[in-house]
């Protein structure tokens, strides 16, 4: 058998309804962006799961390290003063 | 050298242990990779190869509505094996090598659709029961250890339940049909009963994949524990539309609480995996003769997106 081209992949984001955020919902093969659009239409919204969808190429995507994870996502937890339970309300404020 | 691998091997499976899910750039140990793809490209291939027996129906389905039910069926099978395609590529393998693993052989495909679908009532007694036994594998898998994996069973099963009840509906149509449909579903019964239940694989005692899956939670549930699932559940609807299950020996077993069941044909078992079941060989024809007949319509694509990118330029 001869190797054959299955075109490229790309990794298809959808948004359930208008307001809500895109969801990685799975990567689709397409050779343009058009037939991205349809195959990922086509593959990951058959029931109304979604109102909107972003396809991207794989090869375009940036992702992190899980190996730099420690130090990455490094949860700052001595910078307790980006945490709004920091301050000290004056007492008898309310709403705030 | 060896001591970092076994630092990296204890890592891997500490984050297994407290229930971690493992994603496509994590560290993994090259057997969890090996058996990951050897298990998600089966279950794609399987989802792919089972159009084949309910496509040979379309053009003859009973009335409009059946038609365009499965249309809708088979056209979910065809996702469903996307959704595990794009799920192994993410661990390296590329679409191109899953297919000639496919067909040269390499990569197998589930046994039960090398059965062929002889009446209408197959349609119902595929739907019913191989896909619920399926249902009953997927669900179990959706707490599979791998993400990608994992995401994808949840999908599928989401969709599977009308897959199972639109066969269901048939069966029981069927027998409040007349004598001849009521003898059509009851023959339909009992050839796929028996293959149903091997869809779970061997007895777990001669299971030769399963010490490693389980450990590294690829797998949460053993053969025999979801063999047991699928038929308590499924014995209660038999009787509900009036149908035998094709066992003698089958009974209620009132101290564990389940059906006991009858010896499983082993050796027609690895009789059809070896290549020697009814559609074996239409099933890999059909498939290698699609795909080449289909290779005009990538390389027009191609051409085509290569003539966008050029006129982009000029």
């Amino acid at each position: 058998m001869t190797a054959d081209n299955q075109l490229d992949v790309w990794e298809v984001f959808m948004q359930s309804k208008p307001g809500a955020n895109y969801i990685h919902a799975g990567s689709i093969h397409a050779s343009d962006k058009q037939m991205a659009l349809q195959n990922a239409r086509d593959t990951y919204c058959r029931r109304g799961e979604g109102t909107s969808i972003w396809v991207v190429p794989s090869s375009a995507i940036v992702a992190s390290n899980p190996e730099d994870n420690g130090m990455f996502f490094d949860p700052a937890n001595d910078k307790i003063y980006r945490h709004p339970t920091f301050y000290v309300m004056p007492e008898g404020a309310k709403a705030i | 050298m060896e001591q970092a691998q076994d630092t990296l091997l204890r890592e891997f499976e500490e984050k297994i242990e407290c229930g971690f899910a493992i994603e496509p750039k994590d560290r993994m140990p090259a057997g969890y990779r090996k058996h990951l793809v050897r298990q998600m490209s089966q279950h794609a291939h399987s989802e792919v190869i089972g159009m084949q027996p309910e496509g040979n129906w379309v053009t003859r389905a009973p009335s409009l509505r059946a038609k365009q039910i499965l249309l809708a069926k088979i056209q979910d099978e065809g996702g469903h094996g996307l959704y595990l395609y794009s799920a192994a590529e993410t661990l390296g393998v590329s679409r191109d090598e899953l297919i000639e693993q496919l067909h040269t052989g390499k990569a197998k495909y589930s046994n039960i659709f090398n059965y062929p679908a002889l009446s209408w009532a197959d349609i119902g007694a595929i739907g019913w029961l191989v896909d619920g036994a399926a249902i009953v594998n997927q669900v179990s898998l959706q707490r599979t250890s791998y993400g990608p994996y994992s995401r994808a069973m949840v999908r599928i099963c989401k969709e599977e339940s009308f897959h199972q009840r639109q066969g269901y509906e048939i069966m029981a149509k069927m027998m409040a049909g007349t004598a001849d449909q009521k003898a059509m579903a009851q023959d339909a019964m009992n050839r796929w009963w028996w293959p149903s239940l091997m869809m779970f694989g061997p007895h777990d005692s001669d299971s030769p994949h399963t010490g490693d899956a389980f450990k590294w939670k690829i797998k949460r549930h053993s053969n025999d524990e979801l063999r047991q699932k699928f038929i308590d559940k499924t014995v209660q609807q038999a009787e509900v539309i009036g149908l035998t299950i094709p066992d003698k020996d089958l009974k209620w077993n009132e101290e564990k609480k389940c059906y006991d069941h009858g010896e499983i044909n082993w050796e027609e078992f690895s009789r059809v995996i070896g290549g020697d079941g009814p559609c074996n060989k239409q099933r890999m024809e059909h498939h290698i003769s699609v795909h080449n007949e289909g290779a005009w319509v990538r390389e027009a694509a191609e051409a085509y997106s290569a003539k966008q990118q050029y006129s982009k330029n000029v």
